[in-house]
């Protein structure tokens, strides 16, 4: 039997306290997808690091084609035939796709010859993968899917046999991810290996044929695609069996609460990111945005929840305008009036990380009673019910005094939805409930997010992950360039359906 | 004619008041565009200048002081990366740090050596850099404009004069015609990239500002081995946090930051020409308000007129690799 092109035999890697890989042994075979899976945290782009040169092992041995090398700098790795695509491109913004693609690898101390002949090959190597891609372009001006081509052909010209993509289509539409997966099976026909990092399961059963799974950063199993299925890998990655499907009862839809008219936002470079929007949200339901990243979404947000400015239209509450271009009521008169928000930059907005759990869980409550009295905070109040809280949702490890960035996502997520449910909102405004947040969380999120709506909520839901929106909502609407350009019932919409919407051709 | 040889005179002591801000904004333009903040541009002019006046005085040749005064700028330009590059401390504080020990270090070893606080004994004419007269000046003089041009502007300038104009070309060119150009722009902008990319970040940064520290020691020794014939206590005078604002105003581009220099420069001439000068309808202006000009128009410029001075993306920023 010929020899594994990439072979990890005990790797070990410490950041701190925190090993984040233990004794990891793994063998990827010449000519194949393989798939490596695991929750956030779990461990995967730091073993991937390390086999890039980007990060060194604290022990063990790496082995491409039999043979023993030592990593010591990306460049290793790169001249040993590795390539990485990482989660967020490593592409200089305001650089041609020529200037990336050449960078370290110019070939010449003065720019001549070597460029032109570096243009020529990849105009080449564009060609025979279709690429599509002006080389003079800026890549700036590119969108998410031609910069992660873009990476590709980085690595490709750099002469990688080993392809490791991670995490590559989180910020993708379903049909750029489409593309992607086609460029990537044609690049294993071609001879070349795919390692693909990812927490999605249906991408692993979709595209890879063996399979890796990570948890708490040990490797807990190998197994061949076809032997195994969604549920299996789910329960390998968790270290339990896990729902992947929210039960959810039927609708019981009262009247609107929640309106908006002909809403239009500028962001903070004077831009305008909403775009004459309107919405109602009635309580009991739950209304998902769709979208790619940036499409408005972010800014819809902030102004419903009080935080930014409205340049022209309204919202009503109740019937009660709560906001117009004049003046809007601020996030705390909203929060009394029945309204919360989960943001979804949960450590720029959500939390002030360097407080303590306790004092995160409070914020915002903090000079009311039992909390405080006469603006001095009761401690042992706030004590008894931070206990109280974080047993009930579940914030491991339970311990109020805990620095809050020492929480996991998932744990850190819960914090601030315990914080915000708290009061019993008539109206939800949630975020990326789940950005970063592991599987058994997710699955803790959804049901309180459920909850909520049977006890007649109303929930608006922004989410860039089609699987959470189509799982939760009632009714998706869809935003591109900051228009709202679909709406549908939730029922028999497909991912497809959306994904065009999403991508503004539909 | 009298109106013709004003111009002409001003002509010539902006390009002359401007060679230490040009030398200054081509120094930052390498540390900052590679990432690293240089607010020291100050701090080691007036070193340089020292350590220059001081070299060219016990050696009696004032290359060998520039030479000096290169090897201790560069030393000091490591000094920050060592702080702010290698061990991440915050690259503004270790600037403020250098300038500080540099006005106390220059004041203190001058009055340690030559028993003057700040002032070291006077070049003589062997010790120090003399003015150029370019070939055929006197001869071409009275021609009308081209003598102008070429006996009263172009001739007569010191050395650093015709280095630091000869500069901005060079540093355009290096910084956007090679690789090293490629990568220390790439540095700046996203450090992640470069790393991926198989080139060590904190390299980058240490050669970045080696060539600053070069590049900075011309400007200090055309003060007290050129323009002047010593060094006097803080001789720099903030030039090198004029010679920054002229870099953020050039946006971090060595053709605009030359202007912006020139511009600095001229402002600074045309006070020294207005002092005591009356002006009709107006009268005498204050000397304090004209002396003010420059940095009034600093700003002015940077306030009102830079527009998005987008800098480099990674600026300030320590390079973490790993968490």
């Amino acid at each position: 039997m010929v020899s594994p092109i990439l072979e990890l035999t005990n790797i070990n890697k410490s950041f701190g306290h925190v090993q984040a890989n233990k004794n990891i042994n793994l063998k990827i075979n010449k000519g194949t997808i393989h798939g490596i899976i695991g929750e956030n945290g779990a461990g995967k782009s730091t073993l991937m690091s390390i086999v890039f040169g980007l990060y060194q092992a604290n022990s063990g041995s790496i082995k491409i084609n039999g043979k023993e090398i030592n990593l010591r700098s990306p460049r290793d790795s790169i001249i040993n035939g590795i390539g990485m695509v990482h989660q967020h491109f490593m592409l200089v913004e305001n650089f041609t796709v020529l200037e990336n693609i050449i960078l370290g690898f110019e070939g010449e101390t003065v720019f001549g010859e070597k460029l032109q002949k570096a243009k020529e090959d990849l105009e080449k190597l564009c060609q025979t993968y279709n690429f599509n891609i002006d080389l003079d372009a800026t890549i700036s001006d590119l969108s998410v899917g031609f910069r992660q081509r873009v990476e590709i052909l980085k690595s490709l010209y750099r002469g990688a046999e080993i392809l490791i993509l991670d995490e590559p289509t989180g910020v993708l539409t379903p049909q750029e991810v489409d593309e992607l997966f086609k460029i990537l099976r044609s690049l294993k026909d071609e001879g070349k290996t795919i390692v693909l990092i990812t927490h999605k399961l249906i991408e692993i059963m979709d595209l890879t044929s063996e399979v890796s799974v990570m948890r708490q950063g040990e490797m807990v199993g190998h197994t061949k695609t076809e032997d195994t299925s969604k549920e299996q890998l789910a329960e390998m990655m968790v270290g339990r069996s896990v729902l992947l499907r929210v039960d959810k009862k039927k609708i019981k839809k009262g009247e609107i609460i929640f309106k908006v008219n002909n809403l239009s936002v500028k962001d903070d470079l004077d831009v305008t990111r909403v775009k004459d929007v309107n919405l109602e949200i009635c309580s009991g339901e739950i209304l998902g945005i769709a979208g790619v990243t940036g499409n408005g979404q972010t800014e819809l947000l902030e102004a419903l929840s009080g935080i930014r400015k409205v340049e022209s239209g309204s919202i009503k509450l109740f019937g009660e305008k709560i906001s117009d271009q004049n003046n809007f009521l601020n996030p705390r008169m909203l929060k009394e009036k029945g309204l919360a928000h989960v943001p979804e930059d949960r450590q720029r907005m959500g939390l002030i990380s360097d407080f303590k759990a306790h004092e995160n869980l409070i914020f915002g409550y903090h000079d009311q009673e039992p909390y405080s009295k006469s603006a001095i905070l009761n401690n042992k109040e706030i004590t008894e019910y931070s206990n109280k809280v974080m047993q009930e949702y579940d914030v491991r490890p339970n311990s109020p005094n805990l620095i809050t960035s020492n929480f996991s996502g998932g744990n850190q997520q819960k914090i601030i939805l315990s914080r915000e449910l708290n009061e019993n909102p008539k109206v939800l405004l949630v975020g990326q409930p789940t950005r970063g947040v592991d599987i058994g969380a997710i699955e803790f999120i959804h049901q309180r997010l459920i909850d909520m709506r049977d006890k007649g909520a109303a929930i608006l839901l922004a989410s860039v992950e089609l699987d959470e929106i189509l799982s939760l909502s009632d009714r998706i609407i869809v935003m591109f360039d900051g228009k709202i350009v679909g709406e549908k019932e939730n029922k028999n919409v497909t991912d497809r359906e959306l994904g065009l919407l999403m991508a503004g051709v539909a | 004619m009298e109106f013709l040889s004003d111009i002409a005179s001003l002509i010539n002591s902006t390009l002359r008041i401007s060679t230490p801000l040009v030398f200054a904004a081509m120094a930052g333009i390498f540390a900052e565009r590679s990432g690293v903040i240089d607010f020291s541009l100050e701090g080691k002019m007036l070193m340089a200048a020292f350590v220059a006046a001081v070299g060219s005085y016990y050696l009696g040749n004032p290359w060998l002081g520039l030479l000096l005064a290169i090897i201790v700028c560069v030393c000091l330009s490591m000094l920050h990366g060592f702080a702010s590059v290698t061990h991440k401390g915050d690259q503004v504080v270790s600037c403020v740090a250098i300038n500080i020990l540099i006005i106390g270090l220059t004041t203190a070893l001058a009055a340690a050596w030559f028993g003057q606080a700040g002032l070291t004994p006077t070049l003589n004419e062997d010790q120090r850099f003399l003015e150029i007269h370019l070939p055929f000046a006197d001869a071409l003089r009275d021609i009308p404009v081209i003598g102008t041009l070429y006996s009263d502007i172009l001739s007569g300038h010191y050395v650093f004069v015709y280095l630091a104009y000869l500069s901005v070309p060079l540093v355009f060119w290096i910084v956007f015609k090679t690789s090293f150009g490629l990568r220390l722009r790439a540095v700046g902008e996203n450090p992640s990239a470069v790393d991926t990319a198989g080139i060590n970040v904190f390299t980058m940064r240490y050669k970045a500002l080696a060539i600053n520290g070069v590049l900075i020691a011309f400007a200090g020794a055309h003060l007290s081995t050129a323009v002047n014939a010593n060094f006097f206590r803080e001789m720099s005078a903030g030039r090198g946090y004029l010679a920054l604002a002229a870099m953020i105003f050039g946006k971090w581009h060595p053709k605009t930051a030359l202007i912006a220099c020139l511009l600095f420069g001229f402002t600074d001439a045309l006070q020294i020409r207005l002092q005591g000068v009356e002006l009709p309808a107006i009268g005498e202006i204050p000397v304090q308000l004209i002396q003010a000009l420059p940095y009034i128009l600093t700003v002015v410029l940077l306030a009102g007129f830079v527009g998005k001075a987008i800098a480099p993306n990674a600026i300030g920023q320590p390079y973490i690799k790993e968490r």
